[in-house]
């Protein structure tokens, strides 16, 4: 029931102090003045608990259990993190500059460990997000393309087809054409394709790495050499960054522009989608462009340029999304140095430990050794029972687990992507390769009951062709 | 071992031997090897973490709300206790975007009353689940107006948040999409004459602000009168005010954005916020971002869903209609909360109350000597003069406590030494008459 028709007229959850102001008469023109009153709840406090209470019981979460959709780094959202973002809500963006102080030398210790953990001279914490990330990076390679005066011809942004799908999006609204590149028999960036579409009309090449199959380019230097031979920027799309902390650095390994989702690495909260955080690095020659206001080092904390003017301007208002940051950089001072390198390698094992797990029973796309992700081809799987890749994942619900990725990426026809990350356990992974054998088993044995799952969430499979179809936007009485 | 990474040796040694390798070093074997370490410190238990960060919060001025007289997109309101506890419960904080229906229909139901709300307050058919703010809901506007004209010619009120119209200027001129500003006249609002002067057959919209950055209500009767059908007409909406104006869908909106932090968000330093994004059913399929829809499960039942997302990115990749993936669908939590919470009456008296206060406030400034910039009806924001030497002054009355009108001096130079002073209901009697002693000082 949609708290809508739990609503009853002149009931209320609200309660405002005494008003001691005298009231005016008003003043708004008649024709500017609101005739019919939102159609709004009308409840009370109770109401709106247990109405709100009841939606999050429906929810799967982190919290909940394990959560292996690949790409997404769905960790452990420490507590801590919430508690120190709390103590930064109730600052105006617009307050005096020294009576922020202690925030904006936060934003700077962040940007300093974010730039060595990246290997990057210079950065912007202002992108809400990834793909926001991703547009910033490529409008600063666009400033700096137009700047050398060699924007007219360098129309081409090189994306490889195992790439997310924001990255093409994101060169699209940047204003560039977008090259698919075919990926390699080894899934991995095929130097000969890249060969034959390099050349001086190339503005950037963006790469996943590992890419979404879970596998490290393992050419990356030469494709770095390539790219800035021809003088092409190199872009590093920050989704995979879980898997390499510690070892390598993307500035180290070529890349000129390297985004970070704070909510996947840096272990902030999803919350049902967002808010995120999409800082974008930058080496010294692409620094001019960023968007302002950059934060500065000072004798005795940081301050904020705005006085850049080969700067792309804004991507949003203000500093970006500042409680996100709060709680990377609680992060961060908690996990350390050494901590931060521990995370990827447990990462990397429990990748392995699932993938040769469950190899015995599934085929691997590309199985060899993997990074922090992996991803099931299951073409034939399907072919053989007639049980879809979707209903495996609708399955695993069944048995108290969140799918991993489904259908993703492209180039394996009958993706399942997963990602375990490192925050759990053996005793969790065992777990999932047990429903996973038990689901192998039913596909053959009784498909039926696979196909038609889930038997045990509070809904069943949606009919979301019908949604789209004649699509209900919103509740009406 | 760390307390979030549960390996122990033994286990750790079990996993490798499964996987058939001698150490972890030898997972890594196609990583080329740069550093020994980051230069950064090493972790650190949480009682010194929290230690390091209350340090650094402690060098912040946190303001009481009722000594805050600034705006400009950010407002200071009362939000009910029950908004922030319910909020936090975990299942949805720590859930990822609703991919799974069957599993995300706390999710997807919360986001299609928010779609609802959203619609209602601004009196159009469809509201997408969020965008990242007020200034990138805002540019996004102005390229969906690109897809539904097929031209790229703007005509864009000064009078817009100078935030959102730099932001815009950023997002558009990528696609060649041409910004023609339009000032304003004495009364603060859009200069209609230079307006209808502008427009043409090539203009793709025409975007106002309701109300507008100045804190003027702006007459969208009179606006849309001058704006063909033709031309998409896009409105800024501040949410609160909504409760006491007209609904800008009345005047033939059709696109509809803003900044929703307004509705029971901390100001949080500027972020997160909240974009809004709302439209007609006939330009759905142009609409940047996610949209839930009501539909039924394989049991009849009622359940929601994602749909049209063969406009969004990982299905129809360049072509989408925005790269927008993650959005703040948590913040669109708070809204959905907090105006549960409100209800229609409660909105109502917050929008009286700081429309009231405002007021009140205008007439002790000008009993004081103040001058009103702007002779235009205002909500709860106004523009006035100031001495040449405010800026100053604003620096100390931050000592005293006093989060004073924001100096407008450096945005809008034509102005001259001005300042934009912001009431809301959290502001008081005692408050104000301390601000107006404090300012005339």
């Amino acid at each position: 029931m949609t708290i809508f028709e739990k609503s009853v007229s002149g009931r209320k959850a609200y309660e405002l102090p005494e008003y001691d102001v005298e009231e005016i008469k008003c003043n708004i023109p008649d024709h500017l003045i609101r005739k019919e009153k939102p159609m709004l709840p009308e409840v009370s406090e109770v109401d709106v608990v247990r109405h709100y209470t009841d939606l999050a019981s429906k929810n799967y979460s982190v919290d909940r259990g394990f959560y292996p959709l690949g790409s997404c780094t769905m960790k452990y959202n420490p507590k801590i993190n919430e508690d120190m973002a709390a103590l930064f809500t109730n600052l105006h963006p617009f307050q005096p500059r020294e009576t922020i102080t202690g925030a904006v030398k936060l934003m700077g210790h962040l940007k300093d460990l974010l730039c060595e953990i990246t290997g990057t001279d210079d950065m912007t914490l202002q992108p809400a997000a990834g793909a926001h990330g991703e547009l910033t990076g490529l409008l600063v390679a666009r400033a700096y393309f137009e700047d050398k005066g060699e924007l007219e011809k360098r129309r081409k942004v090189l994306v490889p087809d195992s790439a997310h799908g924001t990255n093409p999006a994101s060169a699209a609204m940047a204003g560039f054409d977008v090259v698919e590149l075919k990926s390699g028999e080894d899934g991995c960036v095929n130097l000969e394709e890249l060969k034959a579409h390099l050349d001086d009309s190339v503005a950037v090449i963006m790469l996943t790495n590992p890419n979404t199959l879970g596998l490290f380019e393992k050419d990356i230097l030469k494709i770095a050499q390539m790219a800035h031979e021809v003088g092409a920027l190199l872009y590093y799309d920050g989704a995979n960054l879980n898997a390499i902390m510690g070892r390598t650095r993307p500035g180290d390994i070529g890349f000129d522009i390297v985004h970070l989702n704070l909510h996947k690495t840096f272990s902030t909260p999803h919350g049902m989608g967002g808010p995120g955080s999409g800082p974008i690095g930058v080496k010294k020659h692409l620094a001019p462009y960023l968007p302002y206001p950059v934060l500065r080092k000072t004798n005795n904390g940081y301050d904020l340029d705005y006085n850049l003017p080969k700067s792309i301007g804004m991507v949003r208002s203000f500093y970006g999304n500042f409680l996100v940051m709060v709680k990377a950089y609680t992060y961060i001072l908690t996990m350390g140095n050494k901590g931060l390198k521990h995370v990827s390698d447990m990462a990397v094992l429990n990748a392995n430990y699932l993938r040769v797990k469950l190899s015995k029973l599934y085929k691997i796309g590309y199985d060899r050794i993997c990074m922090h992700e992996f991803v099931i081809d299951n073409e034939d799987f399907v072919k053989k029972t007639g049980v879809k890749t979707l209903d495996i994942a609708k399955r695993l619900l069944d048995y108290g687990l969140h799918a991993p990725t489904v259908y993703f990426p492209l180039i394996v026809h009958e993706a399942l992507m997963i990602e375990p990350t490192e925050t759990e356990s053996k005793m969790t992974l065992d777990k999932f390769i047990e429903a996973m054998e038990k689901i192998n088993e039913e596909a053959q044995s009784n498909p039926e009951v696979v196909k038609k799952a889930p038997h045990t969430t509070p809904i069943r499979r949606l009919d979301d062709v019908t949604a789209t179809k004649s699509p209900i936007f919103r509740f009406k009485k | 071992m760390h307390r979030y990474i549960p390996h122990t040796e033994e286990e750790i040694r079990q996993m490798l031997k499964e996987i058939g390798v001698d150490s972890i070093d030898d997972l890594f074997i196609d990583v080329p090897k740069t550093i020994e370490g980051y230069k950064i410190p090493e972790g650190k238990d949480e009682f010194t973490v929290r230690k390091m960060v209350e340090k650094l919060a402690k060098e912040n001025t946190v303001f009481e709300p009722e000594n805050v007289f600034i705006g400009a997109g950010v407002y200071y309101h009362y939000i009910p206790t029950v908004v922030k506890h319910m909020a936090s419960n975990p299942n949805f904080v720590t859930a990822y975007t609703p991919y799974q229906a069957e599993v995300s229909q706390g999710t997807l139901q919360m986001l299609f009353e928010y779609q609802t709300m959203m619609c209602e307050l601004t009196g159009m058919e469809v509201s997408n689940s969020s965008m990242y703010d007020g200034a990138s809901a805002f540019a996004e506007s102005l390229l969906m107006a690109t897809r539904i004209s097929g031209k790229t010619k703007m005509l864009v009120a000064q009078t817009i948040n100078p935030e959102y119209r730099t932001v815009a200027k950023t997002y558009t001129k990528p696609q060649g999409i041409e910004i023609t500003e339009i000032s304003y006249d004495e009364s603060g609002k859009i200069n209609l004459e230079e307006l209808k002067k502008n427009i043409n057959d090539e203009i793709a919209a025409v975007a106002v602000a309701y109300t507008n950055f100045f804190g003027v209500i702006e007459d969208l009767k009179a606006i849309r009168d001058v704006v063909p059908q033709n031309v998409v007409f896009i409105v800024v909406a501040e949410p609160v005010s909504l409760a006491l104006l007209e609904a800008p869908g009345k005047f033939g909106a059709d696109i509809v954005v803003g900044e929703g932090q307004s509705l029971g968000v901390t100001p949080n330093l500027g972020g997160p916020g909240i974009g809004f994004f709302t439209t007609l059913e006939k330009h759905v399929r142009k609409m940047p971002g996610r949209i839930i829809g009501e539909t039924k499960d394989l049991e009849g039942r009622k359940g929601y869903v994602m749909i049209l997302q063969t406009r969004e990115q990982h299905i129809r990749r360049e072509k989408a209609t925005s790269n927008i993936c993650s959005n703040q669908a948590y913040i669109a939590l708070i809204n959905a909360l907090y105006l549960s919470t409100m209800g229609p009456q409660g909105l109502k008296e917050v929008a009286w109350r700081s429309y009231n206060n405002a007021h009140v406030l205008a007439q002790m400034l000008e009993e004081r000597g103040f001058k009103r910039v702007f002779s235009g009806e205002f909500f709860n924001e106004f523009v006035i003069k100031v001495p040449d030497n405010y800026r100053t002054k604003w620096h100390e009355m931050a000592k005293e406590g006093i989060l004073g009108p924001i100096p407008l001096d450096r945005v809008y130079k034509s102005l001259g030494p001005s300042a934009l002073v912001c009431a809301t209901e959290v502001n008081n009697k005692n408050s104000m008459a301390k601000l107006v002693e404090v300012m005339s000082k």
